[in-house]
């Protein structure tokens, strides 16, 4: 079997005398989903944050394709291909979805005079868009968009920006069923492209449907993991409960 | 732009509703003034007394839709008019020599606000205006200890040189060179808000800071550089009337940095930043004009001006209210 592309080593955060995350492993595999559960504090924000480059470990190693790693903060980590996507924070809401869709990596023509590249811009929204059978009008302002809709863009946004690994933290919490049904398609479309994403939820119901591993965190802990196969939405709901 | 790319026939009026505007006051005036404000006559009035108020408007309409507001850049024409003057006139630089020191002073202080704003987190509209009594104060205290008084002539860019023609000249029908710059102005911020990429950095950073910085945008980067094109933009105006009136004041620019605001407003710029045209500004600053000539031109007192700029300032306001829970889809 292949290394994982991003596998954490016994990462611990303590904040004073807190420990916030105590020795947790996880291994991200390209073309599947880890799914990470917990209740509020159990962890799962700290984790994110660690794989990120959002914060530093205080103990544990993070590896890259086998390699050490150390991501001196968020740009460190896009740059490898560890793209995060954090719900409210992913897109401008005024700026259509093109624009948004090359924000901070806009394809730029001539020589002496570099301008954008607007029909390659819109056509590269359009085509990964596609892709993933999201469809929306590229030309309307992403809040008008639905959330389901922007969850979706946003995901597409960082494959197109070369996320190797996808942090997506609760991409289908606020949203309606139908919604998150179309986030969930998009976050499996992802996978068979050979991405390794981690999603945090609270909701098993999506937990089960979407992951192909589910790891469940508690007080800072690792404190079930297991194939997403093996178990049923009540046993894992159980299982957080306890 | 955004908003009217998604609405295709309608475009003109949704991008421009600034155009309207402009069409409808022109109509009014043209009533109740006649030939005096419709003839070529009276379009050079209203384009050169909107001129000065375009340039600075045009560069205004990118800070705002940059999410940030300068109520500095009127204290700084004074600053840089000033400057020149004392430098021209009074120490006997050359002219051409002292143009690089004016622009690189409105460059300082375009950065200091901007440097302000990112490093504290303020608002803006208190940093600058705080920046405003600064850059007045300074101006006058300065200039009456180094020069004995406020106004300041005797420029002497003469007839005919380069200065002159690039500064302070008339084109045929009686148009300020002045209208010429604003023109180009509006060129050059309108490309480089739709079609450069610092333009779509500009758009994102005011509408949501952090989706931008979240993105790879230099947020601080953009923000200190849109302070500094409008306090350059300042200096701009003030060479432009120092060379054409042949001298400065200090006082020059005043309630400048509220015109500014105001034309970009009526422009259709939403005040939360993120969305405007730079054509919309200048437009604005277009009404501003005419209104201020028409009213003369009626034979109305002049007081009457404010009151109507006032109503205008309003009425664009609601709009852009409705337009932008239009745009967000709360409405």
């Amino acid at each position: 079997m292949k290394p994982p592309i991003l596998e954490a080593r016994e990462l611990s955060v303590g904040y004073g005398a807190v420990r916030a995350l105590e020795r947790v492993s996880i291994d991200l595999h390209a073309g599947s989903v880890t799914c990470v559960m917990g209740e509020n504090g159990a962890g799962k924000s700290t984790l994110i944050r660690v794989l990120s480059g959002v914060i530093q470990p205080t103990a544990g190693q993070l590896l890259l394709d086998g390699g050490a790693v150390r991501f001196a903060d968020p740009r460190a980590a896009r740059k490898a291909g560890v793209v995060t996507v954090y719900q409210d924070l992913a897109l401008v809401p005024l700026l259509s979805v093109w624009r948004n869709f090359v924000l901070g990596a806009e394809p730029l023509r001539g020589r002496w005079l570099q301008r954008l590249d607007v029909a390659a811009a819109r056509a590269a929204a359009e085509a990964q868009l596609a892709h993933f059978e999201i469809r929306v009008d590229v030309n309307r302002p992403v809040a008008r968009l639905s959330g389901g809709e922007r969850q979706a863009v946003a995901i597409a946004r960082a494959v197109h920006t070369g996320a190797r690994v996808l942090i997506l933290d609760e991409p289908t919490a606020a949203l309606a069923v139908a919604q998150a049904d179309r986030v969930l398609t998009t976050i499996a479309a992802v996978r068979d492209r050979g991405v390794a994403v981690l999603l945090v939820t609270h909701n098993p119901q999506h937990a089960v449907r979407a992951a192909d591993r589910l790891v469940v965190l508690k007080h800072g802990r690792l404190a079930a993991e297991m194939g997403a196969a093996s178990i049923g939405i009540n046993e894992l709901t159980e299982l957080m409960s306890q | 732009m955004a908003f009217a790319e998604a609405v295709g026939p309608r475009r003109f009026l949704t991008e421009l509703p600034a155009l309207g505007g402009a069409l409808i006051i022109w109509s009014l005036f043209a009533i109740l003034a006649g030939p005096a404000f419709m003839g070529a006559q009276g379009a050079a009035a209203y384009l050169n007394a909107a001129a000065p108020l375009g340039i600075i408007a045009v560069v205004v309409s990118l800070l705002m839709i940059g999410g940030e507001f300068d109520l500095s850049v009127g204290s700084t024409i004074g600053l840089c008019g000033m400057a020149l003057m004392l430098l021209v006139g009074q120490a006997g630089w050359p002219f051409w020599a002292a143009l690089p020191v004016i622009f690189a002073l409105a460059g300082a202080v375009g950065f200091i606000n901007g440097w302000l704003v990112v490093k504290t987190g303020l608002p803006s509209f208190l940093v600058t205006l705080a920046m405003l009594f600064v850059g007045r104060g300074l101006t006058i205290a300065g200039t009456r200890r180094l020069a004995g008084r406020t106004q300041l002539g005797g420029l002497g860019v003469r007839d005919g040189s380069l200065a002159h023609t690039l500064f302070g000249s008339d084109l045929p029908g009686g148009l300020h060179v002045t209208t010429a710059w604003w023109i180009g102005l509006v060129i050059i911020a309108g490309w480089c808000l739709q079609r450069s990429r610092f333009g779509n950095w500009v758009f994102a950073v005011g509408g949501h800071a952090d989706a931008a910085r979240n993105a790879g945008v230099p947020v601080a980067r953009v923000k200190i550089t849109l302070f500094m094109a409008t306090a350059m933009a300042a200096a701009l105006v003030a060479l432009l009337q120092a060379v054409r009136y042949d001298g400065a004041d200090a006082l020059r620019g005043e309630a400048m940095e509220f015109r500014a605001i105001v034309a970009v407003v009526i422009g259709g710029t939403l005040l939360t930043g993120g969305y405007g045209t730079v054509l919309g500004a200048a437009l604005g600053a277009l009404i501003f004009g005419m209104v201020q000539q028409g009213i003369v031109l009626t034979g109305t007192d002049a007081d009457w001006f404010q009151v109507l700029l006032g109503v205008l300032l309003l009425v664009a306001v609601l709009a852009n209210h409705s337009l932008r829970k239009r745009l967000l889809g709360t409405a």
